[in-house]
């Protein structure tokens, strides 16, 4: 038999029981679809982790006392401005070193009261990270070295503690201290779960006075290219230690982070996929069900066609070519569905979620291997049927 | 003139639960071109299983048994299926037409396992159709035709390889006198352009028609007449 003909044969088995056809794909419909939805949705919160990370800045390195480590206390800091003097000397770029003394603070305006994220910087920090201002001025050199009491309020502080009316020059208080407003941030959302638009940035010399202390809790610098980082990693752990002998320090690269997040990430994926791979798995075990049925319901016409000179193949690949037909029709209609979910779900939700067309090929491929693997019983039992048992058959 | 088929000795027995059950017990027999043969006998009498054999759907397990001058026992399922498909024909009781399919494409069915393409599938099909005189029927399904026009459908599927035996299982059985008359008619018609028929029946009368009658009962031929 001619395979064309084969096709005809079987497109024709599945028109004959459109309700039945359409159930049993469903089951395929349903596993491909959850497999690409879920995949796109773990691809599209991996990829957004990353831009999030990569949104910081370019070439970033970030380097504080202790080490990190999953579950280790955190390290009371040895850090001082005075490090940062001789970190200067390392980078030779004052420009490209950024600090943080970082603190929760009550800030007020007036009658109205937030909670914030008071940063203690350098005015080098929008040069190190990527931080727009929406209105005013950053702080500057001066404001630093003086110890200022000026302060950059996030969008979203800057909501809540002056609604509509511009806070560029009123005064507010951090910690019961009074600072004036020269600048607000342009809206940054959250990034890795901590939400930007409530920091308030004030200088790190008045930060430092606010809280009675010296230390600093962390250093960032920004390399010039990536092919400097790890050098420039090396010689200011070295520079540090040596100013430090008690201390560990360590550096971190964005790199390194997305690496980790993306074995997190990778992982989650994959589990999800694996859930819905089982479901497609059961999907396949339907196809295989109903096979044997349209085998069973069929026994006469097989008996009649093997009289007529049809050998056991030709039986075998005309319900081979059926199982493989639902599954496969099955297999585009779920691609699609799941493709639309993920798009809307990327829509409409919160949730990220990209297409990645590897995902796509796996469900189909899976979805065909499937019906392959769960009609081969089936058509073999087709195929062996004896002629004379299949025409007695009523 | 080679025989169509030669049954020597052959016996058929099957095997239920462990226990041998006879159902030929050495039956010898020769089918000619243009030759007209009916088997009769009772239920359980064997003569179905002799249908089987000598239709190749069934091997005998014991003796020779040539169809088309080849020796079943030594030919593969597969050969065995092109041998059914190029020498006999097939007429059953209930027709066995495939249903949603038209006469066109039904008769056309035997084709389609010699790999011959569709339109000279429906080509044949229609001069078929046209010889049993249903030109006017080639694109009506099974459930639009009667039952006599189904039985000439199902003899023109048998027809279509051009078969040197057409074997017919009681292929009155489901109709009324008439119209089966009519395709014993038809049949008859076959005899004369050198096709051999073989009918399988119970019924006496129909027996009568046929040359020969070749009577079974506990699976040996008990009569010939």
């Amino acid at each position: 038999m001619r395979l064309a003909e084969a096709w005809r044969v079987a497109l024709d088995a599945l028109r004959a029981n459109r309700l039945r056809s359409m159930l049993t794909m469903l089951g395929v419909i349903i596993g491909v679809a959850a497999v690409v939805a879920l995949v796109a949705i773990g691809t599209g919160t991996k990829q957004q982790i990353e831009n999030q990370v990569e949104g910081l800045g370019s070439n970033l390195l970030l380097v504080v006392p202790g080490r990190i480590q999953a579950g280790s206390a955190p390290t009371s800091s040895p850090l001082t401005l005075d490090d940062i003097d001789a970190i200067n000397r390392v980078v030779g770029d004052r420009s490209r070193v950024a600090v943080t003394i970082a603190s929760g603070e009550t800030v007020r305006a007036g009658s109205r009261t937030g909670f914030a994220s008071m940063q203690g910087v350098l005015e080098t920090t929008p040069t190190v990270f990527v931080r727009n201002l929406d209105r005013g001025s950053y702080l500057t050199r001066t404001d630093v070295s003086t110890g200022r009491r000026v302060a950059v309020l996030g969008a979203g502080l800057a909501r809540t503690l002056f609604a509509d009316r511009d806070p560029i020059g009123r005064q507010i208080t951090i910690g019961g201290v009074r600072f004036r407003v020269i600048g607000v941030f342009e809206p940054l959302g959250q990034s890795l779960g901590v939400d930007r638009d409530g920091e308030v940035h004030v200088p790190v010399t008045a930060a430092q006075r606010l809280l009675g202390t010296e230390r600093i809790d962390g250093i960032a610098i920004r390399a010039p290219d990536r092919d400097r980082i790890g050098d420039l990693s090396t010689a200011v752990v070295a520079a540090l230690t040596d100013r430090h002998p008690d201390t560990d320090f360590s550096a971190v690269t964005q790199e390194q982070i997305l690496g980790v997040l993306g074995d997190i990430l990778g992982v989650l994926t994959g589990v999800l996929a694996a859930i819905a791979g089982i479901s497609l798995l059961v999907g396949g075990v339907g196809v295989s069900n109903i096979m044997l049925v349209s085998v069973r319901e069929r026994t006469k016409e097989i008996g009649l066609r093997k009289a007529v000179g049809a050998r056991p193949r030709d039986i075998g690949l005309q319900f081979l070519l059926e199982a493989v037909l639902l599954t496969t029709t099955g297999g585009i209609l779920g691609m699609l569905l799941g493709g639309g979910t993920a798009l809307l779900v990327d829509r409409l939700s919160p949730v990220p979620a990209a297409l990645t067309w590897w995902s796509m090929a796996l469900a189909f491929g899976v979805s065909a291997a499937v019906g392959i693997i769960f009609g081969v019983v089936p058509a073999q039992r087709a195929g062996r049927l004896d002629p004379v048992v299949a025409l007695r058959t009523e | 003139m080679t025989a169509a088929i030669v049954a020597d000795d052959v016996s058929r027995t099957y095997q239920l639960d462990g226990v041998s059950v006879p159902a030929l017990r050495g039956v010898s027999l020769t089918v000619d071109p243009g030759d007209y043969v009916a088997i009769v006998g009772t239920s359980g009498s064997g003569k179905s299983t002799l249908m089987h054999l000598l239709g190749g759907l069934d091997r005998p397990t014991g003796g020779t048994l040539l169809i088309g001058g080849r020796d079943v026992s030594t030919l593969s399922p597969d050969e065995m299926a092109a041998l059914r498909n190029t020498t006999i024909g097939f007429v059953f009781q209930s027709f066995h037409l495939l249903a949603r399919t038209t006469a066109q494409d039904n008769v056309g069915l035997p084709l389609v396992y010699r790999g011959v393409g569709r339109r000279e599938r429906r080509e044949r099909a229609a001069t078929m159709l046209e010889r049993v005189g249903l030109a006017h029927r080639i694109t009506h399904r099974p459930n639009q035709m009667s039952g006599g026009e189904q039985q000439r459908v199902a003899i023109a599927r048998a027809l279509v390889t051009g078969p040197s035996v057409l074997l017919a299982d009681e292929p009155t059985g489901n109709l009324d006198s008439a119209t089966g008359q009519s395709v014993l008619a038809l049949l008859e018609s076959l005899v004369d352009d050198g096709v051999a028929v073989v009918l399988v029946t119970h019924d006496r009368d129909v027996a009568a028609r046929a040359r020969r009658q070749i009577v079974m009962k506990d699976g040996l031929i008990s009569e010939t007449r």
